[in-house]
């Protein structure tokens, strides 16, 4: 029947909710409210940042990085350039292959290696593609994001210094997907080398 | 030293208007008075939006402001720099006097009202032997200000906001009245210290009129300083602001000022004509000095030295005052902020009523239940406990049981929705 609406019993059973949520805000609240036998719910869930910072699952992800396996010139990056055809924001700019004066590609640690590897931070809008897509796991998600730069454009653009980051740090930051990566690299080498006669 | 905690403000201006020369004195009592006031309006005003911001906070499961000095107690300061620094813009076209007069006007009445609240025992800036009768005057001219607010902004939300304000203050004027004029029947003065010492032996709360008295006066209240659920003409999501939707900086600040003032001046009202103003039973002090003590001792914000020092203090004042019954100025206060924490426990729970439905609830419920209250009123006097109780608790009932279902809503149709296949 309509006339309960206008008897406030949805206004009063409402104004039971909302007191019920401000009680179990305080401690002295919660055990108001479990001496009257009604469970207590959320409580607060502010998180107090920056005092306090959220913990993240490891999946989380926020901005690529270069990955090196010993010293930052052994990057496992060849410059094929497949990431920069697939960021689908294009925030990728590669310079490479590295080249000696007669054009043929120059080596380092029997690969090939960019020149130049950019990626415009402004626009990179986190989607994982380029990683997803490297043949080499040469670019890997971070996770940091407390990144605020004094400048909106030149600062935002990360180059290659500031993109390459050891192989021990990707293990650190994601140990289950560093594994999988690192069996898989070593299941490659394992087959690309001869076996031993 | 016989100074009573009761009494200590009257017997500190006592003493200060003594040191004074016999012509000074009675200019020296206004002053005093209106500087009293003058200084403690804007404060109430002040934390009362803390009191708000951080009560809505917990209700959402949220701290409030919590940044700006312990417990986010500085926030108000910050709020009013902010709003004294901003830019001062009046649109083009708009009528510039008005536009300025408006938010001052506004302010006038909601601190005039604090001259005739009985804060406590012989604690009446003005006894006025007229007392309700100077509320419900000057509460009116609000109104004025609110429609120069939105008639001058030359803005369509503005206008329509002003107008829907101006209805809503006026319609809810008539039950807020009405449901006075039983307490009038009953105590037979319009004093303000004559009604709160007429409920001396029981609040008029607690008898049949006085309950539906204080529920009509409380929400008509409500609705004339437009808080939710009556806040139609300064929604957000309809009106962008209503009639203060042109106005910045200060301007908006005193609109803000006002709405607060106005709303405290409500609480106490009620507090006044229903809830026994400063009566209270006779708890002794130690009490309430020793729950002080250990509300403070217990802060974890607080450092330990300040919690001692307030501990102290309570353990000073307990034992300086401890036999007395708790004062009569911190009985209205409690009662009072009671009534502000029902008004943000509103905000924080109810959606609001459409202008219709807000009208429609003044004049279709409100206007005929304080009608019949003051009838209930007339037969509760007229023949003793417990006749006259039964018989208008009755008709209270009964009225309001065939008020509720003559003002039913339209049934919603019952639709049915079957997927295409």
């Amino acid at each position: 029947m309509r006339w309960q609406a206008l008897v406030s019993l949805g206004v009063l059973k409402g104004m039971g909710v909302t007191l019920k949520t401000f009680l179990e805000t305080y401690p002295w609240g919660r055990g108001l409210l479990r001496t009257l036998r009604i469970p207590p719910t959320n409580g607060l869930v502010t998180v107090q940042y920056p005092d306090v910072k959220q913990q993240h699952a490891e999946r989380f992800r926020y901005f690529p990085f270069l990955v090196y396996d010993k010293t930052p010139d052994d990057l496992r990056c060849v410059a094929c350039k497949i990431c920069e055809q697939e960021c689908p924001p294009q925030c990728i700019h590669i310079v490479g292959p590295a080249k000696d004066a007669q054009g043929r590609p120059l080596k380092a640690h029997g690969r090939t290696f960019p020149v130049a590897f950019d990626i415009d931070m402004s626009i990179c809008m986190s989607c994982r593609i380029c990683v997803d897509v490297c043949p080499f796991d040469a670019i890997e998600m971070d996770n940091q994001y407390e990144l605020s730069s004094s400048g909106r454009w030149e600062p935002m653009v990360y180059d290659k210094a500031k993109l390459l980051k050891s192989a021990e740090y990707f293990q650190q930051i994601k140990p289950a997907e560093a594994s999988e990566v690192d069996a898989r690299l070593a299941a490659k080498a394992k087959k690309a080398a001869p076996p031993p006669t | 030293m016989n100074v009573s905690l009761d009494q200590l403000f009257v017997q500190l201006a006592s003493a200060l208007l003594g040191a004074l020369p016999e012509w000074a004195r009675p200019w020296a009592s206004i002053l005093v008075r209106i500087g009293v006031i003058a200084a403690l309006a804007p404060l109430i005003m002040m934390y009362l939006t803390w009191i708000e911001r951080k009560l809505i906070a917990r209700m959402q499961n949220r701290f409030g402001p919590t940044r700006v000095g312990r417990y986010g107690l500085l926030q108000p300061l910050a709020d009013g720099l902010k709003m004294l620094i901003k830019e001062d813009i009046v649109p083009q076209g708009a009528d510039r006097l008005l536009h300025l007069a408006a938010p001052i006007l506004a302010v006038v009445p909601a601190v005039l009202l604090f001259a005739v609240l009985p804060f406590g025992r012989n604690l009446i800036a003005a006894d006025l032997n007229v007392g309700l009768l100077y509320v419900f005057a000057v509460s009116s001219v609000s109104s004025y200000a609110i429609f120069m607010g939105g008639w001058a902004s030359r803005s369509k939300f503005s206008i329509i906001g002003a107008m829907r304000s101006v209805a809503q203050i006026i319609s809810y004027e008539v039950p807020g009245v009405l449901s006075v004029v039983a307490v009038i029947m009953v105590t037979g003065t319009l004093s303000m210290a004559g009604i709160v010492e007429a409920q001396g032996a029981r609040w008029f709360v607690f008898t049949p009129w006085g309950f539906v008295g204080f529920f009509l006066f409380f929400l008509s209240g409500v609705a004339e300083v437009n808080r939710t659920p009556f806040d139609m003409p300064e929604a957000e999501s309809e009106l962008v602001a209503g009639f203060h939707t042109e106005y910045s900086g200060m301007k908006f600040a005193l609109w803000y000022m006002a709405e607060f003032l106005e709303s405290f001046a409500v609480c106490a009202l009620a507090v006044t004509f229903f809830l026994g103003g400063w009566q209270g039973p006779p708890v002794p002090f130690w009490a309430l000095a020793a729950l002080l003590a250990v509300l403070i001792g217990t802060a974890r914000l607080l450092a330990i030295p300040l919690r001692l020092l307030g501990v102290a203090a309570m353990a000073g004042a307990g034992m300086l005052w401890g036999a007395e019954p708790v004062p009569s100025w911190i009985w209205f206060l409690a009662k009072t902020y009671a009534l502000v924490f029902v008004l943000v426990w509103f905000r924080g729970t109810l959606p609001r009523l459409r202008i219709d439905q807000l009208m429609g609830l003044a004049w279709k419920f409100f206007l005929p239940l304080g009608l019949i209250n003051i009838l209930a009123a007339g037969l509760w006097v007229l023949w003793p406990f417990p006749a006259g109780t039964a018989a208008s608790a009755i008709l209270l009932l009964a009225s309001g049981w065939c008020l509720v279902r003559a003002n039913n809503p339209e049934p919603l149709q019952s639709r049915t929705y079957v997927f295409a296949e």
